[in-house]
């Protein structure tokens, strides 16, 4: 019953409705706006940037190479490039508008505070070069984020610059490289179970390994059998995702662990899922050498529309003496002292180098510091339990509509699988993501991983309200049964984006990157 | 838990649904001795957003902030005046709290925002393409020496001395696993680049020339000459731009001959944030597109016909091609792509070259300033907004003894070649639009008191 209008009454259209399809003379369509490219609406001579007057003054020291014309760059006032950009940014769905379900993304809330301390002055304005007694308080905080990773993982230590997930892979991978060719004992294959992300396989590729693949058993996880079978001697180790991209726990992580290690080998965790476990599991106890946390995810650093990341490595006793330059640590008097080149000989002398210029994503470190001291070790394991209670919920909410290939085997970790078994002839699992559109979410992670035909990744986090979850299954249960009953509608969704579907094959035929004057 | 809607009746009710009488029992997976029962030891318990901002702000102010003191620090790293309406666009929560746009019909936003940044760093270098932007300007030039190798199908790359230590040590680090090999020198502290030592070491076998654009010690090399000497033995030549405002004033590396041109595009609109996150740019020529490394956003157009954008070419990336894409990157520096353009749009090619202007007038007035303290001598012929002195003393001492006088007073040679002797007299000092005469006086008089 509504309230302020109990009679139900509605106000008049006048004469002869108004069709609903109708076409407007701009293209906009009321809040939805449409939004011309800057190089169609700017000038190389208009400016939103005011500076003192530039006296004429002679220019020679520049050189041959002086530039004979400003460079060719559209520019706006302000008031247009507020208008610009804030109309853009009305296009793109994000967390703050509503449930973001990307298995294997994290897509939590980003709480403001972290985006308010990141920008205190004593962290958003000191150069990565000040002498090291002018940024004693940055390199705390480092240090005071480095402690809490290690403490959470139960590890040795931690790598702090890789600048991404897939960075933070590869400087594992390289730990482990130079502990093997300080033993003398150079290897070639990485194994890699076949349900792994992407980055895994293309990592050790990139670190001049050969890569090769390990089956999943029928109930989704690593065939431990398979994979002890091919270890030996030319096995430098193994990539192993926990929880693995299916949402479920490897519960023989220790097995295999002690049998790469019984062969000389090493593990490495991809910590892309340590939402699930934080607080409540440490992969040190698991007999991990190495693992990256995206501190973008589980730590929750804004994802930005395609990052700045964030992926630090923790490294155990083994390892942690190969890890890059340069790092953090902590003096008796209580300073922090930075180790980088001009003292690695002595402090740090088998590292495997450097990943990256300065020290890393600091940017990142103090969001994901005051996330995690905002949570403190009992929150953090309650963002665990209900993630993996969130995710369980909408398993269970669904698997009557939906196909759950691994439901009747237990429990999930933080995110559901499903499949497209099922559907109407013709009908996919894409058809239902983009009918998700219309309904208002961005779908969850579609056709990963692989060993699921169809796969729909939904992964919830935290952060979502029972409220909130409750309306989603509700629009998940609605798409679920037109997809099996075969809604033509679906097949062309979405309808009600600001566009419709796009046409990639001719974006990848004929790539036009940039924009060129008519 | 402020950050956490689930309330203990919603909790029991989800369980009934679940089936399961606790959280806990949801762990069952886990091995029984790896379980934790309990939050994990000697670590503090949650705190209230007061707290946390208060520990914080202690944190921060336990440093000196490079705009509270006269500040003359650059190798790599610039401090430019950001507009405020920068920070106010990337804090929009569209932009702030979006994924990757593999979504495009609900990313549009996102992804014009790519097109036209793109567009903005490919007309910046000079270059056919950019791409939709990379981790930082060392990872970046990492990148473009092996994609120069997977073109021409060579492995011997030659680094400039004047290229950052910093980016020779990244692409050292790459190197050793991937059996590239790299012809590594030091800089020397004279007038000009090192372009003829180069243009010498290049051979039938080179791969690429890899020469920073103004170099570290801020000269500004002759792109031209070395692009025809690559390209008479089919080697590439990679310009490296770490100070992108330079090119307000300076000609293109695209427009001199480079193939490949990568930066660091920090000094527009992204701060210093003590060194990252960064922004990696990636330009080259378009018959290079499909051996790219990143992202690229591409125009299409959708079902009705109207124009939009998408990811494209992906089956370069790792989520197709896994062990045989073209890199492993699967995050790139996108709000950090945002905070450029959007810079770089208040500015427009006229405030570009303005603030390139104003920055090299206030380098002049320092470089100036500077040769009249006795003992320091100006060590560049030609430069944009860096030059390297030397001094009568070691360089790293001195930097140390002028930050107590409450000045930050350059990069000293010493802490980025540490074990070269020859240069640990050398600091370069770089201004900006933000330096004022006040400050340049007050470094001058520091540097004579400490050097007295």
């Amino acid at each position: 019953m509504n309230e302020i209008n109990p009679s139900g009454w509605r106000p008049a259209l006048g004469a002869g409705s108004v069709p609903r399809e109708i076409e407007t003379f701009t293209g906009n369509r009321a809040l939805q706006l449409e939004e011309a490219l800057l190089f169609e609406i700017g000038a190389a001579d208009r400016s939103g940037v005011d500076f003192d007057d530039v006296p004429d003054f002679d220019l020679s020291a520049l050189g041959p190479n002086a530039r004979k014309a400003a460079p060719d760059l559209p520019g706006l006032s302000e008031p247009e490039t507020v208008r610009h950009y804030t109309r853009l940014s009305r296009q793109n769905y994000a967390i703050d508008l509503g449930v973001f379900p990307l298995g294997s993304c994290t897509m939590k809330h980003n709480p403001r505070l972290d985006e308010k301390v990141a920008r205190m002055p004593g962290f958003a304005d000191v150069h990565p070069l000040q002498p090291v007694q002018t940024v004693q308080g940055a390199l705390s905080a480092i240090n005071e984020l480095a402690v809490w990773l290690v403490k959470l993982t139960g590890m040795h230590g931690v790598a702090m610059t890789p600048k991404a997930g897939a960075h933070g892979e590869l400087c594992g991978l390289l730990c482990i490289r130079a502990a093997l060719e300080a033993k003398g004992d150079p290897r070639e294959v990485i194994l890699v179970p076949e349900s792994a992300h992407g980055t895994n396989p293309a990592t050790a590729a990139f670190a001049g390994y050969r890569v090769e693949n390990i089956p999943a058993t029928a109930d989704g996880r690593v065939d431990v059998a398979a994979l002890t079978a091919r270890l030996g001697p030319d096995v430098a180790g193994v990539m192993i995702t926990n929880p693995n991209t299916c949402g479920l726990f490897e519960r023989d992580l220790k097995v295999i662990a002690d049998a790469v290690h019984a062969v000389g080998g090493y593990v490495y965790c991809d910590g892309a899922n340590f939402n699930a476990i934080v607080g409540r599991v440490r992969p040190g106890d698991l007999g991990v050498d190495a693992m990256h946390i995206n501190l973008h995810k589980t730590f929750s650093t804004p994802h930005g529309g395609g990052g700045p990341g964030s992926g630090p490595v923790v490294l155990s006793e083994a390892l942690a003496p190969f890890g890059p330059l340069p790092f953090t640590s902590r003096q008796a008097d209580g300073s922090i002292k930075l180790i980088e080149e001009e003292d690695a000989h002595l402090e740090h002398p088998q590292a495997f180098g450097r990943l990256c210029a300065f020290h890393g994503q600091m940017g990142m470190y103090t969001r994901a510091l005051a996330y995690i001291l905002s949570h403190g070790a009992d929150g953090l394991r309650q963002v665990s339990g209900d993630a993996v209670l969130n995710a369980n919920y909408v398993l269970r909410s669904l698997d009557d509509v939906l196909d759950a290939p691994f439901g009747p085997a237990g429990h999930c970790m933080h995110e559901a699988l499903f499949s497209d078994d099922g559907f109407a002839d013709g009908f996919s699992t894409l058809d239902l993501a983009k009918g998700l559109i219309d309904e208002g979410y961005h779908p969850m992670t579609v056709y990963f991983p692989l060993v699921v035909h169809g796969a729909m990744l939904i992964e919830p986090t935290e952060t979502e309200s029972k409220a909130g979850l409750d309306q989603f299954i509700g629009a998940m249960r609605s798409l679920a049964e037109r997809a099996v009953a075969g809604d033509e509608m679906l097949k062309s969704a979405p309808h009600l984006a600001p566009r419709r579907r796009l046409d990639e094959t001719l974006a990848a035929r004929k790539p036009k990157l940039v924009y060129k004057d008519a | 838990m402020r950050y956490l809607p689930l309330t203990d009746a919603d909790r029991s009710a989800m369980l009934a649904v679940i089936g399961a009488g606790s959280i806990d029992e949801l762990f069952a997976d886990v091995p029984e001795q790896a379980r934790l029962t309990a939050p994990i030891a000697g670590l503090p318990n949650h705190a209230s957003e007061m707290t946390v901002e208060r520990h914080m702000a202690r944190l921060s102010a336990n440093n000196v902030a490079a705009g509270s003191v006269p500040f003359f620090l650059g190798a790599g790293a610039y401090r430019h005046h950001i507009p405020a309406t920068v920070d106010h666009m990337i804090q929009r929560g569209e932009f702030l709290t979006a994924y990757t746009p593999y979504q495009p019909e609900i990313a549009q936003g996102t992804l014009q925002v790519l097109f036209e940044f793109q567009t903005q760093v490919a007309r910046l270098f000079g270059t056919d393409i950019a791409n939709a932007s990379l981790y930082d300007g060392s990872t970046a030039c990492w990148e473009a020496i092996a994609m120069a190798g997977r073109i021409t199908r060579r492995n011997k790359a030659v680094l400039s001395g004047g290229l950052h230590p910093h980016y020779v040590e990244t692409s050292r680090t790459m190197a050793k696993f991937t059996g590239d090999v790299l012809d590594i020198s030091n800089p020397e502290l004279v007038a000009d680049p090192d372009d003829d030592a180069v243009i010498a070491k290049i051979d039938g076998e080179t791969s690429c020339v890899v020469v920073q654009y103004p170099d570290v010690l801020g000269r500004i090399p002759d792109l031209a000459a070395i692009a025809a000497a690559a390209q008479a033995k089919g080697a590439l030549l990679i310009a490296v731009v770490t100070e992108p405002v330079a090119l307000g004033l300076l000609e293109s590396p695209g427009s001199l001959g480079a193939d490949i041109v990568v930066g660091e595009g920090q000094a527009i609109g992204v701060g210093l944030q003590f060194g990252g996150p960064y922004l990696g740019l990636f330009g080259c020529r378009e018959k290079f597109v499909r051996q790219i490394p990143g992202r690229l956003c591409g125009e299409t157009i959708d079902a009705d016909g109207k124009r939009g954008f998408v990811l494209t070419l992906s089956t370069r990336e790792q989520h197709i091609r896994r062990e045989k894409a073209t890199s492993n990157i699967c995050t790139n520096s996108g709000l950090c792509a945002l905070a450029f353009s959007v810079h770089m749009t208040l500015l427009g090619g006229a405030g570009l070259a303005n603030m390139a202007k104003l920055s090299h007038l206030r380098a002049k007035q320092t470089a100036e300033r500077l040769g009249k303290v006795p003992g320091v001598a100006v060590v560049n012929r030609h430069y944009f907004n860096e030059f390297a002195v030397t001094l009568p003393k070691d360089a790293r001492q001195v930097v140390r003894n002028l930050a107590d006088a409450q000045v930050l007073g350059g990069v000293s040679l010493g802490r980025l070649y540490p074990q070269v002797d020859t240069l640990s007299g050398g600091l370069l000092i770089a201004a900006t639009e933000c330096t004022t005469e006040d400050d340049i006086a007050a470094l001058a008089t520091a540097l004579e008191e400490v050097l007295a």
